[in-house]
Protein backbone atom coordinates (compact mmCIF):
# COMPACT_ATOMS: atom_id res chain seq x y z
CA UNK A 1 0.00 0.00 0.00
CA UNK A 2 2.38 2.63 -1.32
CA UNK A 3 -0.24 5.42 -1.45
CA UNK A 4 -0.93 4.92 2.23
CA UNK A 5 2.76 5.28 3.11
CA UNK A 6 3.03 8.48 1.14
CA UNK A 7 -0.14 9.82 2.72
CA UNK A 8 1.23 9.21 6.17
CA UNK A 9 4.40 11.03 5.21
CA UNK A 10 2.41 14.07 4.06
CA UNK A 11 0.42 14.15 7.30
CA UNK A 12 3.55 13.82 9.44
CA UNK A 13 5.37 16.52 7.47
CA UNK A 14 2.50 19.00 7.83
CA UNK A 15 2.34 18.30 11.57
CA UNK A 16 6.10 18.80 11.86
CA UNK A 17 5.86 22.12 10.03
CA UNK A 18 3.13 23.19 12.44
CA UNK A 19 5.36 22.27 15.38
CA UNK A 20 8.17 24.28 13.84
CA UNK A 21 5.85 27.28 13.72
CA UNK A 22 4.98 26.71 17.40
CA UNK A 23 8.60 26.96 18.58
CA UNK A 24 9.75 29.58 16.07
CA UNK A 25 10.93 32.55 18.12
CA UNK A 26 8.67 35.61 18.07
CA UNK A 27 9.03 38.99 19.74
CA UNK A 28 7.75 39.09 23.30
CA UNK A 29 4.69 41.20 22.50
CA UNK A 30 3.56 38.88 19.70
CA UNK A 31 3.79 35.67 21.69
CA UNK A 32 0.21 35.66 23.01
CA UNK A 33 -1.07 35.95 19.44
CA UNK A 34 0.59 32.77 18.21
CA UNK A 35 -2.15 30.56 16.77
CA UNK A 36 -2.27 26.91 17.85
CA UNK A 37 -0.85 25.61 14.56
CA UNK A 38 -0.61 21.97 15.53
CA UNK A 39 -4.24 21.86 16.66
CA UNK A 40 -5.38 23.46 13.40
CA UNK A 41 -3.47 20.98 11.24
CA UNK A 42 -4.59 18.04 13.33
CA UNK A 43 -8.21 19.21 13.15
CA UNK A 44 -8.03 19.49 9.38
CA UNK A 45 -6.75 15.95 8.99
CA UNK A 46 -9.24 14.60 11.54
CA UNK A 47 -12.13 16.21 9.66
CA UNK A 48 -10.88 15.32 6.19
CA UNK A 49 -9.64 11.80 6.89
CA UNK A 50 -11.26 10.61 10.12
CA UNK A 51 -10.36 7.00 9.35
CA UNK A 52 -6.64 7.79 9.32
CA UNK A 53 -6.09 10.60 11.80
CA UNK A 54 -7.80 10.23 15.12
CA UNK A 55 -7.40 10.21 18.86
CA UNK A 56 -4.19 8.16 18.70
CA UNK A 57 -2.56 10.61 16.29
CA UNK A 58 -3.69 13.48 18.48
CA UNK A 59 -2.16 11.79 21.49
CA UNK A 60 1.15 11.12 19.72
CA UNK A 61 1.37 14.67 18.35
CA UNK A 62 0.52 15.99 21.81
CA UNK A 63 3.33 14.04 23.50
CA UNK A 64 5.84 15.30 20.95
CA UNK A 65 4.56 18.85 21.47
CA UNK A 66 4.88 18.43 25.25
CA UNK A 67 8.50 17.42 24.93
CA UNK A 68 9.16 20.15 22.39
CA UNK A 69 7.77 22.98 24.49
CA UNK A 70 8.77 21.60 27.88
CA UNK A 71 5.29 21.32 29.38
CA UNK A 72 4.18 18.47 31.63
CA UNK A 73 4.08 15.24 29.65
CA UNK A 74 0.45 14.69 28.75
CA UNK A 75 -0.79 18.29 28.81
CA UNK A 76 -0.99 18.81 25.06
CA UNK A 77 -1.65 15.10 24.60
CA UNK A 78 -4.86 15.40 26.61
CA UNK A 79 -6.04 18.53 24.79
CA UNK A 80 -5.28 17.22 21.32
CA UNK A 81 -6.85 13.79 21.99
CA UNK A 82 -10.02 15.44 23.23
CA UNK A 83 -10.38 17.83 20.27
CA UNK A 84 -9.51 15.04 17.81
CA UNK A 85 -12.25 12.92 19.37
CA UNK A 86 -14.84 15.71 19.12
CA UNK A 87 -13.76 16.53 15.57
CA UNK A 88 -14.22 12.91 14.48
CA UNK A 89 -17.66 12.78 16.08
CA UNK A 90 -18.72 15.93 14.24
CA UNK A 91 -16.72 15.64 11.02
CA UNK A 92 -19.69 15.01 8.75
CA UNK A 93 -21.49 18.08 10.02
CA UNK A 94 -18.44 20.34 9.98
CA UNK A 95 -17.59 19.36 6.40
CA UNK A 96 -20.81 20.72 4.96
CA UNK A 97 -20.73 24.04 6.85
CA UNK A 98 -19.78 27.21 4.99
CA UNK A 99 -16.38 28.61 5.92
CA UNK A 100 -17.50 31.13 8.53
CA UNK A 101 -19.58 28.52 10.30
CA UNK A 102 -16.69 26.10 10.20
CA UNK A 103 -14.52 28.77 11.79
CA UNK A 104 -17.02 29.10 14.62
CA UNK A 105 -16.99 25.36 15.20
CA UNK A 106 -13.19 25.34 15.12
CA UNK A 107 -13.15 28.25 17.57
CA UNK A 108 -15.16 26.19 20.06
CA UNK A 109 -12.74 23.27 19.69
CA UNK A 110 -9.69 25.52 20.08
CA UNK A 111 -11.21 27.11 23.17
CA UNK A 112 -11.84 23.66 24.65
CA UNK A 113 -8.20 22.73 24.07
CA UNK A 114 -6.95 26.03 25.49
CA UNK A 115 -9.18 25.65 28.54
CA UNK A 116 -7.87 22.15 29.23
CA UNK A 117 -4.33 23.49 29.04
CA UNK A 118 -5.17 26.33 31.42
CA UNK A 119 -6.81 23.94 33.86
CA UNK A 120 -3.72 21.77 33.92
CA UNK A 121 -1.31 24.70 34.40
CA UNK A 122 -3.62 26.13 37.04
CA UNK A 123 -3.90 22.83 38.91
CA UNK A 124 -0.23 21.93 38.83
CA UNK A 125 1.46 25.31 39.06
CA UNK A 126 -1.15 27.54 40.67
CA UNK A 127 -1.01 30.29 38.07
CA UNK A 128 -3.55 31.30 35.48
CA UNK A 129 -1.95 32.67 32.30
CA UNK A 130 -2.61 36.24 31.31
CA UNK A 131 -5.90 37.05 29.63
CA UNK A 132 -4.32 37.99 26.30
CA UNK A 133 -3.38 34.35 25.70
CA UNK A 134 -7.00 33.80 24.70
CA UNK A 135 -6.10 35.65 21.49
CA UNK A 136 -4.38 32.47 20.27
CA UNK A 137 -7.56 30.40 19.71
CA UNK A 138 -9.32 33.44 18.22
CA UNK A 139 -6.60 34.03 15.64
CA UNK A 140 -6.49 30.30 14.99
CA UNK A 141 -10.19 30.32 14.16
CA UNK A 142 -9.75 33.34 11.86
CA UNK A 143 -6.93 31.53 10.07
CA UNK A 144 -8.99 28.38 9.59
CA UNK A 145 -10.40 29.08 6.06
CA UNK A 146 -6.89 29.64 4.65
CA UNK A 147 -5.59 26.67 6.56
CA UNK A 148 -8.41 24.54 5.19
CA UNK A 149 -7.86 25.61 1.58
CA UNK A 150 -4.08 25.18 1.76
CA UNK A 151 -4.22 21.76 3.36
CA UNK A 152 -6.95 20.63 0.96
CA UNK A 153 -4.73 21.64 -1.90
CA UNK A 154 -1.85 19.69 -0.40
CA UNK A 155 -4.12 16.71 0.17
CA UNK A 156 -5.31 16.71 -3.44
CA UNK A 157 -1.84 17.34 -4.79
CA UNK A 158 -0.42 14.30 -3.04
CA UNK A 159 -3.66 12.28 -3.40
CA UNK A 160 -3.87 11.50 0.29
CA UNK A 161 -7.04 9.57 0.97
CA UNK B 1 -11.27 7.48 26.57
CA UNK B 2 -8.10 5.43 26.74
CA UNK B 3 -6.12 8.42 25.50
CA UNK B 4 -7.63 10.64 28.19
CA UNK B 5 -6.81 8.18 30.95
CA UNK B 6 -3.32 7.71 29.54
CA UNK B 7 -2.66 11.45 29.39
CA UNK B 8 -3.97 11.97 32.90
CA UNK B 9 -1.75 9.15 34.17
CA UNK B 10 1.23 10.70 32.41
CA UNK B 11 0.39 14.10 33.85
CA UNK B 12 0.22 12.79 37.39
CA UNK B 13 3.36 10.69 36.97
CA UNK B 14 5.31 13.60 35.54
CA UNK B 15 4.06 16.09 38.09
CA UNK B 16 4.28 13.99 41.28
CA UNK B 17 7.17 11.68 40.54
CA UNK B 18 10.08 12.09 38.25
CA UNK B 19 10.23 8.68 36.65
CA UNK B 20 9.52 10.04 33.20
CA UNK B 21 12.70 12.03 32.86
CA UNK B 22 14.34 9.29 30.83
CA UNK B 23 11.38 9.01 28.45
CA UNK B 24 11.37 12.77 28.07
CA UNK B 25 15.09 12.87 27.35
CA UNK B 26 14.76 10.12 24.75
CA UNK B 27 11.88 11.93 23.04
CA UNK B 28 13.70 15.23 23.26
CA UNK B 29 16.57 13.71 21.34
CA UNK B 30 14.12 12.79 18.58
CA UNK B 31 12.69 16.31 18.48
CA UNK B 32 16.15 17.90 18.50
CA UNK B 33 16.10 18.36 14.68
CA UNK B 34 12.97 20.52 15.05
CA UNK B 35 14.69 22.72 17.63
CA UNK B 36 17.69 22.89 15.35
CA UNK B 37 15.59 23.86 12.33
CA UNK B 38 13.71 26.55 14.24
CA UNK B 39 17.01 28.01 15.42
CA UNK B 40 18.74 27.75 12.03
CA UNK B 41 17.62 31.06 10.43
CA UNK B 42 18.83 33.00 13.47
CA UNK B 43 22.17 31.25 13.66
CA UNK B 44 22.59 31.74 9.93
CA UNK B 45 21.76 35.43 10.03
CA UNK B 46 24.17 35.96 12.92
CA UNK B 47 26.89 34.09 11.04
CA UNK B 48 26.17 36.17 7.94
CA UNK B 49 26.38 39.49 9.77
CA UNK B 50 29.59 38.37 11.46
CA UNK B 51 31.32 37.31 8.28
CA UNK B 52 30.29 40.41 6.37
CA UNK B 53 31.06 42.97 9.10
CA UNK B 54 33.63 45.49 7.99
CA UNK B 55 37.27 45.56 8.95
CA UNK B 56 36.75 48.86 10.74
CA UNK B 57 34.00 47.52 12.98
CA UNK B 58 36.10 44.52 13.86
CA UNK B 59 39.06 46.74 14.68
CA UNK B 60 36.94 48.93 16.94
CA UNK B 61 35.49 45.90 18.64
CA UNK B 62 38.92 44.41 19.09
CA UNK B 63 40.24 47.56 20.75
CA UNK B 64 37.33 47.71 23.19
CA UNK B 65 37.71 44.06 24.06
CA UNK B 66 41.45 44.46 24.60
CA UNK B 67 40.87 47.35 26.97
CA UNK B 68 38.19 45.46 28.81
CA UNK B 69 40.42 42.43 29.09
CA UNK B 70 43.22 44.50 30.58
CA UNK B 71 40.89 46.04 33.14
CA UNK B 72 39.44 42.67 34.10
CA UNK B 73 42.91 41.15 34.44
CA UNK B 74 43.92 43.93 36.79
CA UNK B 75 40.86 43.28 38.90
CA UNK B 76 41.56 39.56 38.83
CA UNK B 77 45.03 40.05 40.33
CA UNK B 78 43.46 41.68 43.35
CA UNK B 79 40.86 38.96 43.50
CA UNK B 80 43.40 36.15 43.41
CA UNK B 81 45.37 37.47 46.34
CA UNK B 82 42.12 37.96 48.24
CA UNK B 83 41.09 34.43 47.44
CA UNK B 84 44.38 33.02 48.67
CA UNK B 85 44.01 35.00 51.87
CA UNK B 86 40.45 33.81 52.29
CA UNK B 87 41.49 30.19 51.83
CA UNK B 88 44.24 30.58 54.41
CA UNK B 89 41.87 32.11 56.93
CA UNK B 90 39.27 29.44 56.31
CA UNK B 91 41.94 26.82 56.74
CA UNK B 92 42.71 28.35 60.14
CA UNK B 93 39.13 28.05 61.31
CA UNK B 94 38.95 24.58 59.75
CA UNK B 95 35.95 25.24 57.53
CA UNK B 96 35.29 23.65 54.19
CA UNK B 97 35.10 25.88 51.16
CA UNK B 98 34.88 25.54 47.43
CA UNK B 99 38.24 25.77 45.76
CA UNK B 100 37.13 26.85 42.35
CA UNK B 101 34.45 26.53 39.76
CA UNK B 102 34.85 25.09 36.33
CA UNK B 103 32.73 26.89 33.77
CA UNK B 104 31.63 26.23 30.24
CA UNK B 105 30.09 28.76 27.90
CA UNK B 106 26.89 27.66 26.17
CA UNK B 107 24.81 29.44 23.58
CA UNK B 108 21.06 29.88 23.84
CA UNK B 109 18.94 28.28 21.18
CA UNK B 110 16.40 30.61 19.56
CA UNK B 111 13.24 28.67 20.23
CA UNK B 112 10.07 29.62 22.06
CA UNK B 113 8.83 27.18 24.65
CA UNK B 114 5.63 27.05 26.63
CA UNK B 115 4.65 30.71 27.23
CA UNK B 116 3.49 30.05 30.81
CA UNK B 117 6.82 28.64 31.92
CA UNK B 118 10.10 30.50 32.23
CA UNK B 119 12.63 28.28 30.54
CA UNK B 120 15.22 28.36 27.77
CA UNK B 121 17.09 25.81 25.67
CA UNK B 122 20.89 25.83 25.48
CA UNK B 123 23.07 24.22 22.84
CA UNK B 124 25.14 22.05 25.17
CA UNK B 125 24.10 18.66 26.47
CA UNK B 126 25.25 15.47 28.13
CA UNK B 127 28.12 15.16 25.64
CA UNK B 128 29.66 18.30 27.18
CA UNK B 129 29.07 16.95 30.67
CA UNK B 130 25.94 18.95 31.50
CA UNK B 131 23.91 17.30 34.27
CA UNK B 132 20.48 17.79 35.75
CA UNK B 133 20.35 20.39 38.50
CA UNK B 134 23.45 22.15 37.26
CA UNK B 135 23.55 25.89 38.04
CA UNK B 136 23.50 28.28 35.09
CA UNK B 137 24.80 31.85 35.22
CA UNK B 138 25.16 34.72 32.81
CA UNK B 139 27.81 37.43 32.92
CA UNK B 140 25.94 39.24 35.69
CA UNK B 141 24.24 36.78 38.02
CA UNK B 142 22.50 33.46 38.54
CA UNK B 143 20.03 32.56 35.78
CA UNK B 144 18.61 29.19 36.73
CA UNK B 145 19.30 25.48 36.69
CA UNK B 146 19.30 22.68 34.16
CA UNK B 147 16.11 20.61 34.33
CA UNK B 148 16.45 18.19 31.45
CA UNK B 149 19.41 17.02 29.44
CA UNK B 150 19.70 15.42 26.02
CA UNK B 151 23.01 14.56 24.36
CA UNK B 152 23.14 17.81 22.38
CA UNK B 153 20.93 20.30 24.18
CA UNK B 154 19.43 20.95 27.58
CA UNK B 155 16.55 22.89 29.10
CA UNK B 156 17.18 25.52 31.77
CA UNK B 157 14.51 26.56 34.26
CA UNK B 158 14.92 30.26 35.07
CA UNK B 159 14.87 31.52 38.66
CA UNK B 160 11.73 33.55 37.88
CA UNK B 161 9.61 30.48 37.12
CA UNK B 162 6.82 29.95 39.64
CA UNK B 163 8.10 26.47 40.48
CA UNK B 164 11.60 27.70 41.27
CA UNK B 165 12.87 28.55 44.76
CA UNK B 166 16.41 29.67 45.47
CA UNK B 167 18.10 29.91 48.89
CA UNK B 168 19.64 33.39 49.12
CA UNK B 169 21.16 35.72 51.68
CA UNK B 170 21.47 39.47 51.91
CA UNK B 171 25.06 40.38 51.09
CA UNK B 172 25.11 43.29 53.57
CA UNK B 173 24.32 41.31 56.73
CA UNK B 174 24.04 37.64 55.80
CA UNK B 175 20.30 37.43 56.45
CA UNK B 176 19.12 34.15 54.91
CA UNK B 177 15.84 33.54 53.13
CA UNK B 178 14.35 31.97 50.02
CA UNK B 179 13.64 33.75 46.74
CA UNK B 180 10.63 32.44 44.83
CA UNK B 181 9.89 33.01 41.15
CA UNK B 182 6.76 34.95 40.27
CA UNK B 183 6.31 34.01 36.62
CA UNK B 184 7.33 37.53 35.56
CA UNK B 185 10.75 37.74 33.95
CA UNK B 186 11.78 40.76 36.08
CA UNK B 187 10.45 39.83 39.52
CA UNK B 188 11.37 37.56 42.42
CA UNK B 189 9.56 37.55 45.75
CA UNK B 190 10.83 36.94 49.27
CA UNK B 191 7.74 35.90 51.21
CA UNK B 192 9.39 34.39 54.29
CA UNK B 193 10.93 37.44 55.97
CA UNK B 194 9.28 38.79 59.17
CA UNK B 195 8.16 42.41 59.19
CA UNK B 196 10.97 43.45 61.51
CA UNK B 197 13.83 41.88 59.52
CA UNK B 198 16.76 44.02 58.52
CA UNK B 199 16.39 44.44 54.78
CA UNK B 200 16.20 47.65 52.78
CA UNK B 201 15.60 48.58 49.17
CA UNK B 202 18.75 48.23 47.10
CA UNK B 203 20.13 45.29 49.09
CA UNK B 204 21.98 42.77 46.94
CA UNK B 205 20.93 39.15 47.35
CA UNK B 206 23.53 36.43 46.76
CA UNK B 207 23.20 32.65 46.72
CA UNK B 208 23.71 31.14 50.16
CA UNK B 209 24.65 27.70 48.88
CA UNK B 210 22.35 26.11 51.45
CA UNK B 211 20.18 24.18 49.04
CA UNK B 212 23.26 22.42 47.79
CA UNK B 213 22.49 23.09 44.13
CA UNK B 214 24.06 26.52 43.70
CA UNK B 215 27.59 27.49 44.74
CA UNK B 216 27.49 30.17 47.44
CA UNK B 217 28.27 33.82 46.83
CA UNK B 218 26.92 34.48 43.36
CA UNK B 219 24.74 37.57 42.95
CA UNK B 220 21.05 36.90 42.32
CA UNK B 221 18.89 40.00 42.59
CA UNK B 222 18.46 43.49 44.01
CA UNK B 223 15.62 44.30 46.36
CA UNK B 224 13.37 46.84 44.66
CA UNK B 225 10.23 47.11 46.79
CA UNK B 226 9.32 46.38 50.40
CA UNK B 227 5.73 46.54 51.65
CA UNK B 228 5.56 46.29 55.42
CA UNK B 229 2.09 46.25 56.87
CA UNK B 230 1.99 46.22 60.68
CA UNK B 231 -0.77 43.60 60.90
CA UNK B 232 0.91 41.02 58.68
CA UNK B 233 3.52 38.63 60.10
CA UNK B 234 5.64 38.71 56.96
CA UNK B 235 6.65 41.61 54.78
CA UNK B 236 6.01 41.62 51.08
CA UNK B 237 9.36 41.98 49.33
CA UNK B 238 10.01 42.13 45.61
CA UNK B 239 13.47 41.83 44.05
CA UNK B 240 14.68 42.26 40.51
CA UNK B 241 17.03 39.57 39.10
CA UNK B 242 20.46 40.95 38.23
CA UNK B 243 20.91 38.46 35.38
CA UNK B 244 19.70 39.59 31.98
CA UNK B 245 17.21 36.75 31.82
CA UNK B 246 15.53 37.90 28.63
CA UNK B 247 18.56 39.35 26.86
CA UNK B 248 21.56 37.08 27.36
CA UNK B 249 22.73 35.13 24.35
CA UNK B 250 25.45 33.18 26.12
CA UNK B 251 25.25 31.49 29.48
CA UNK B 252 27.82 29.90 31.78
CA UNK B 253 27.42 26.37 33.07
CA UNK B 254 29.12 25.86 36.42
CA UNK B 255 30.74 22.81 38.02
CA UNK B 256 31.60 23.37 41.65
CA UNK B 257 34.86 21.79 42.70
CA UNK B 258 34.85 21.16 46.45
CA UNK B 259 38.02 21.60 48.47
CA UNK B 260 39.85 18.64 49.89
CA UNK B 261 40.01 20.13 53.37
CA UNK B 262 38.64 17.82 56.08
CA UNK B 263 34.88 18.02 55.80
CA UNK B 264 33.13 19.48 58.81
CA UNK B 265 29.50 18.90 59.59
CA UNK B 266 28.49 21.93 57.59
CA UNK B 267 30.64 20.97 54.66
CA UNK B 268 29.23 17.51 54.06
CA UNK B 269 26.31 18.71 52.01
CA UNK B 270 28.64 20.77 49.88
CA UNK B 271 30.92 17.79 49.35
CA UNK B 272 28.11 15.56 48.19
CA UNK B 273 26.82 18.04 45.71
CA UNK B 274 30.22 18.60 44.25
CA UNK B 275 30.93 14.88 44.08
CA UNK B 276 30.04 14.63 40.42
CA UNK B 277 32.22 17.56 39.53
CA UNK B 278 34.98 16.11 41.70
CA UNK B 279 34.95 12.79 39.87
CA UNK B 280 35.02 14.71 36.62
CA UNK B 281 38.12 16.56 37.72
CA UNK B 282 39.76 13.45 39.13
CA UNK B 283 39.14 11.52 35.94
CA UNK B 284 40.40 14.14 33.53
CA UNK B 285 43.15 15.61 35.66
CA UNK B 286 44.79 13.07 38.01
CA UNK B 287 46.86 15.51 40.06
CA UNK B 288 44.48 18.43 39.80
CA UNK B 289 42.45 19.85 42.64
CA UNK B 290 43.12 16.81 44.79
CA UNK B 291 46.55 17.89 46.01
CA UNK B 292 46.74 21.61 45.58
CA UNK B 293 44.65 24.34 47.06
CA UNK B 294 44.95 26.45 43.94
CA UNK B 295 41.90 26.83 41.74
CA UNK B 296 41.79 24.35 38.91
CA UNK B 297 42.04 26.13 35.59
CA UNK B 298 38.84 26.13 33.60
CA UNK B 299 39.13 23.41 31.03
CA UNK B 300 36.81 22.15 28.40
CA UNK B 301 37.51 18.50 29.08
CA UNK B 302 34.64 16.12 28.61
CA UNK B 303 33.25 15.03 31.92
CA UNK B 304 31.91 11.51 32.30
CA UNK B 305 28.15 11.15 31.86
CA UNK B 306 26.74 12.05 35.28
CA UNK B 307 23.44 10.23 34.82
CA UNK B 308 23.58 6.62 35.93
Amino acid sequence: MSGGGQGRLVIVVTLCLAMLLIILPMPEWARPFRPPWVTLVLLYWAIALPHRVGVASGFAAGIVLDVLTGTLLGQHALGLSVVAFIAIQLHQRIRVFPFWQQSLGILVLLVVEHLLGIWITGATRGVAPALEYWAGPLIGALLWPWMFVTLRKIRRQFKVT
Amino acid sequence: MVAIILSLTLLVLDHRYHHLQQLRSALAFVTYPLHYLADLPFTASRWFSETTSSRKTLFAQNTTLREQNLRLRAELQKYQSLQAENMRLRDLVDSSFKVGDRVLVAELSSVDLDPYKQQVVIKKGAISGVFEGQPVLDAHAVMGQVTSVTPLSSTVLLITDTSHALPVQVLRNGLRTIALGTGHIDELKLPYLPTNSDIVEGDLLVTSGLGGKFPPGYPVATVTRIDRSPDAPFSNIIAEPSAHLDRSREVLLVWTIPSQLPATAGGIEQQQVGAEAATATAAGDPDGAAQTDAPTPATTQVAPEPQT
